[in-house]
């Protein structure tokens, strides 16, 4: 899923101030699992701005939705009818949703309330850990199923480079060496001659470097 | 057992104090009160386990809060004794009225009396 982190309430208090009428957009996806944008953080959030400027002695309107997705058309539209009672909308979405709820509203002021930080996964309590990279065209298969791209420091295809250092990565001794984790899982799946396979050069042009990207299926296209 | 305790505050009963969530701390502020204190079993000692330190972690979270919108964290506290520990009870409940007192009325209470005073 997509990890995002919330935004220190003094620069959303910071962005909000000039507007009296706020809407605040959960998203109940991703944002959610992550606990940064659900509907939990939608009520602390409204509930803070509205003590901050009941506090200041400033009257506003700071009212809360949580939408079941806001990368989705469907469920944007829910809230096409009231729009107009807000001067903006502070989305706590990703960056995704953000942006598509920009997109729909182009008079609408659209203010982030999370930093969107990467696709991971939920290792513990507590924690979110970046898995994947999005690279476009995945080598999983190869690696033991583990991510070089999103993983190692340098996303080096061939590892471990020499900044590998009992089984950590030379950037910290707080991030496992990818290629260490790679070496062991392929120990453990006894396939070590994958190993010897040296890998070729990567297509990049599917990742960023190709811009932005997008995914066409005619064979779902009504 | 026939304690005094200070009459100003409301007790909201809870199954556990890992009940408690940030937005219930929040909320309470919102509607004006002055302080708020969470008490709950001694650590180590929670029936379902970590119930109170859950509630310890969300005291700190709204703390921090009411700090940023300033209204000020150390309006919330969070105790920790046993239910046989009445005097002691009674003991944080004259601490707290007094920490409250010194601090004076929450902002968000002056200023809904500000406003109710220009409305009528
Ligand atoms: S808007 Fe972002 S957080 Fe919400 S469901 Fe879509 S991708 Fe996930
Ligand atoms: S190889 Fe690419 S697609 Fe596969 S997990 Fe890594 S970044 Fe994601």
């Amino acid at each position: 899923m997509i990890i995002a982190k919330k935004k220190p309430i003094e620069e959303i208090i910071g962005e909000v101030e000039n507007y009296d009428r706020l809407l605040i957009l959960g998203c109940n996806e991703c944002v959610t699992v992550c606990e940064a944008g659900g509907k939990k953080e939608v009520e602390i959030l409204a509930s803070a701005l509205r003590m901050n400027f009941m506090a200041k002695g400033k009257e506003k309107v700071i009212d809360e939705k949580t939408l079941e997705r806001q990368c989705d058309h469907e469920y944007l539209e829910e809230i096409r009818a009231n729009i107009d009672k807000y001067d903006a909308i502070v989305s706590l979405a990703c960056g995704v949703g953000v942006q598509f709820a920009a997109e729909k509203y182009q008079t609408m002021p659209l203010i982030p309330g999370v930093n969107t930080v990467c696709l991971g996964a939920n290792e513990d309590r507590g924690l979110w850990t970046e898995r994947c990279q999005a690279c476009g065209s995945c080598i999983l298969a190869r690696t033991g199923g583990i991510c070089p791209v999103s993983r190692c420091a340098k996303r080096v295809m061939n590892g471990p480079c020499g900044g590998s250092t009992k089984g950590k990565c030379e950037i910290s001794k707080d991030v496992d060496c990818a290629w260490q984790l790679i070496v062991d899982r392929l120990k453990a799946l006894n396939k070590m001659d994958d190993y010897e396979i040296v890998a070729p050069i990567k297509d990049w042009s599917t990742d960023r470097a190709g811009g932005p990207r997008k995914v066409t299926r005619e064979d779902v296209k009504i | 057992m026939r304690l005094k305790i200070p009459a100003n505050f409301r007790i909201v009963r809870l199954p556990c104090t890992g009940k408690v969530d940030i937005i219930h701390i929040l909320r309470a502020f919102e509607k004006g009160v002055d302080g708020a204190f969470v008490v709950g079993c001694m650590e180590g000692d929670c029936h379902y386990n970590e119930g109170n330190f859950r509630a310890r972690k969300r005291v700190e979270q709204a703390k921090v809060i009411l700090d940023k919108v300033g209204v000020g964290g150390e309006r919330v506290k969070m105790f920790n004794l046993s239910s046989g520990e009445g005097p002691l009870f009674a003991q944080y409940a004259i601490e707290m009225d007094n920490k409250i007192k010194e601090l004076g009325p929450s902002p968000i209470r002056l200023a809904k009396q500000k406003k109710a005073k220009t409305a009528a």
